[in-house]
């Protein structure tokens, strides 16, 4: 199994009574009544320092993302993140993950082609190709994206892509979207056919179906835990198993909350970043996430079909409930990875995404989480579902065991 | 109140079925619904239908059945080509058209580039100009509370209770959440993110003589804005509706058909 460090990169200083005052942490907050840029550029230094951390502490890998006109992450450009983690991380093995950057949103999608190729070749062929559709907010109201033409941008620009990377000629590209006299892309990747590719979801039927007959991989990017996940895990690996595929663990990435401490009783210095992250960064209007036509018909009738799930506000809750419920695992090493290793075996995770940084989380937290993450939770990890399963999703020169407790031994020492 | 009678019509080398509400006597009259369906407007076309027959098209992928037809037209000049395939189909000449808000544009879009196709015009609080000064709400934006101020005069009156109410039995009840959703994102495609798509460009063309109908509370668009529709096309006039917001004809369904009977004369 593979533990990748992912990072949101979101505002850590808001005022106490910001959720009083926004309804949303997207699109509503104005920039000059919220943000400091002199704090904005520490944090994007602190993340990069943070993602390099993890790199040099033995984690297999960093995840960058793209977001828009908010307070819970602003990326705005994977690319320049993964770019200066491409570099930083020279010569180590680690693989640059970017999760990523967001094909409807940009035009023509050969410049994602052209950034990703790029970063895998400064990285010496370390890319992950993760492609996001894309957040309702982000694409449709941020850039703009007609809802009810997301998805098929959406395919036809991973389409464009692929064939972009790989070319043995110059050719035409006749899209509905997108229209390309000349395509002949420079740079390429150093991986050929194509980087691995991974492709997030919130597990639609249409989404995991898509992913499954392509044979990439799918990331869940959940904020409410492992626990809470199983009809999500059975849904997905019961449409693998009924299209064909092989039970290949490294077929599913998720997303966990994870923060240790030297004690279960000391994990409660991560209580108000749990909070802020809960109570202030993860607020959306629903407006602006169920925005006609981002749903196709299908979903939409499925999901006014479905019954309705557990309705609760999340601002109800408080950091103990978090833990109780799963939302996040926090506590001492052993804590965290027996509650890491059930979630693992019962979703069958081969890619944990650990979101190691969350909220209001100060820089020198997050080092610690980071290094306590990768020497004492991450060994017991790493050799789970190895001897059975080769990681196909996986930057193909990275694919030898390594050993991550020396890794780690050395980055603390 | 029994269903509108509708007819289906394949179109668009077969790649799209229609329902078309069909009823009434008299001459042709084509109505154009707005962003959310044909599902309000049946008492205001019965209105209409004592004295002209009705022509209702529903836009492109709210048909039901035909969902996926929302992707067989692309773009204006698409849509204006399949209606004007739609008209030859229903071998209207030139009948009058009415639209209301979105469907007030692509009547707007019609008559201007098929000014021969139109006998006379009636926009009812139509989307398609912009100005900086009092920008259009973007109605698929809004907050459930929010979108009921806007559209009506009177948000807690019985017309908002009516728009908004969904129906017990829970086949209908599905059907009436997806058909008000998806109506949005099927007409959404042509205005997102906002509705200003050239119709300054094309609105001098426009020769039918107009009626502009607009609800003095209009919580979406401006009434400041049936000025500037009857300033640009050349033989218009505006009635401005009392107690009545972006659904005029909803919300004062009898005043508003009057207003319309009174401009097509007998």
């Amino acid at each position: 199994m593979k533990a990748c460090m992912f990072h949101l990169m979101p505002y850590r200083d808001l005022p106490a009574d910001f959720d009083k005052h926004y309804k949303s942490a997207y699109i509503d907050p104005v920039w000059f009544d919220v943000a400091d840029p002199k704090k904005v550029g520490q944090y994007y230094n602190w993340t990069l320092d943070e993602f390099i951390h993890a790199a040099r502490s033995g984690m297999n890998g960093v995840c960058t993302n793209q977001h828009h006109q908010n307070v819970y992450g602003f990326m705005a450009n994977p690319s320049l993140m993964g770019s200066v983690l491409a570099r930083a991380t020279d010569g180590m093995n680690v693989a640059i993950v970017q999760l990523g950057s967001t094909l409807p949103s940009t035009s023509p999608p050969t410049r994602i082609a052209e950034e990703y190729a790029m970063i895998d070749c400064i990285s010496g062929g370390r890319l992950v190709a993760g492609f996001p559709a894309g957040l309702p907010t982000d694409a449709t109201i941020s850039n703009g994206v007609v809802p009810v033409e997301q998805r098929e941008r959406y395919r036809e620009a991973l389409e464009l892509v692929q064939k972009a990377w790989c070319a043995k000629e110059v050719f035409a590209w006749n899209g509905k979207h997108y229209q390309l006299p000349m395509v002949n892309l420079w740079p390429r990747p150093i991986q050929q056919p194509h980087p691995p590719i991974w492709i997030p979801g919130s597990g639609s039927a249409s989404t995991v179906d898509f992913v499954v007959d392509r044979d990439d991989s799918f990331c869940h990017l959940s904020y409410y835990g492992a626990q809470n996940a199983h009809s999500l895990g059975d849904f997905y690996w019961d449409r693998v198993t009924k299209r064909g595929r092989d039970a290949n663990p490294h077929r599913l990435g998720f997303l966990q909350l994870i923060g240790v401490s030297e004690s279960d009783e000391a994990a409660e210095e991560y209580a108000p970043h749990a909070e802020y992250f809960f109570h202030k960064l993860l607020r959306t209007a629903p407006q602006y996430r169920d925005i006609p036509g981002y749903m196709d018909h299908a979903s939409l009738v499925h999901a006014m079909k479905s019954p309705l799930r557990e309705r609760f506000d999340v601002r109800d809750l408080r950091y103990k409930d978090f833990v109780d419920r799963g939302f996040v695992i926090t506590g001492s090493a052993a804590t965290v990875r027996d509650r890491l290793l059930d979630g693992i075996k019962r979703l069958r995770i081969g890619h944990l995404l650990a979101l190691l940084h969350f909220g209001s989380m100060p820089h020198e937290l997050c080092m610690k989480n980071i290094t306590l993450f990768s020497r004492d939770v991450l060994p017991h990890l790493q050799d789970q579902w190895d001897d059975e399963w080769e990681d196909r999703w996986w930057p193909e020169t990275l694919r030898q065991k390594r050993p991550v407790a020396d890794a780690a031994a050395a980055a603390v020492s | 109140m029994a269903a509108m009678p509708m007819r289906k019509l394949r179109l668009w080398q077969d790649k799209i079925e229609t329902e078309v509400a069909i009823f009434g006597s008299g001459p042709p009259l084509v109505f154009l619904h707005g962003s959310w369906g044909l599902r309000n407007d049946q008492e205001f076309l019965e209105l209409l239908a004592r004295t002209h027959t009705v022509y209702a098209p529903k836009h492109p992928g709210t048909s039901e059945g035909d969902s996926e037809a929302v992707h067989q037209i692309d773009d204006w000049w698409d849509l204006i080509v399949y209606h004007g395939e739609l008209l030859d189909r229903l071998a209207l000449k030139s009948p009058v058209l009415v639209g209301h808000s979105f469907g007030g544009l692509v009547a707007c879009e019609i008559a201007a580039a098929m000014p021969e196709r139109v006998e006379k015009l009636v926009l009812i609080d139509p989307v398609g100009l912009w100005r900086e000064d009092m920008p259009v709400k973007n109605w698929m934006l809004l907050s459930p509370a929010d979108l009921r101020a806007a559209l009506f005069a009177d948000p807690k009156g019985e017309h908002a209770e009516k728009f908004f109410q969904l129906p017990g039995d829970t086949t209908k009840r599905i059907d009436a959440q997806v058909g008000f959703i998806w109506s949005q994102a099927c007409t959404g495609k042509f205005v997102w993110p906002l509705p200003d798509k050239g119709l300054k460009k094309h609105i001098h063309r426009i020769a039918a003589p107009t009626l502009i109908v607009w609800g003095k509370a209009d919580g979406i668009i401006a009434p400041a804005y049936a000025d500037e529709f009857g300033r640009r096309i050349a033989h218009a006039r505006v009635a401005m509706m009392e107690s009545a917001g972006h659904m005029p004809h909803f919300e004062q369904a009898e005043n508003v058909a009057r207003t319309v009977s009174d401009f097509l004369g007998p």
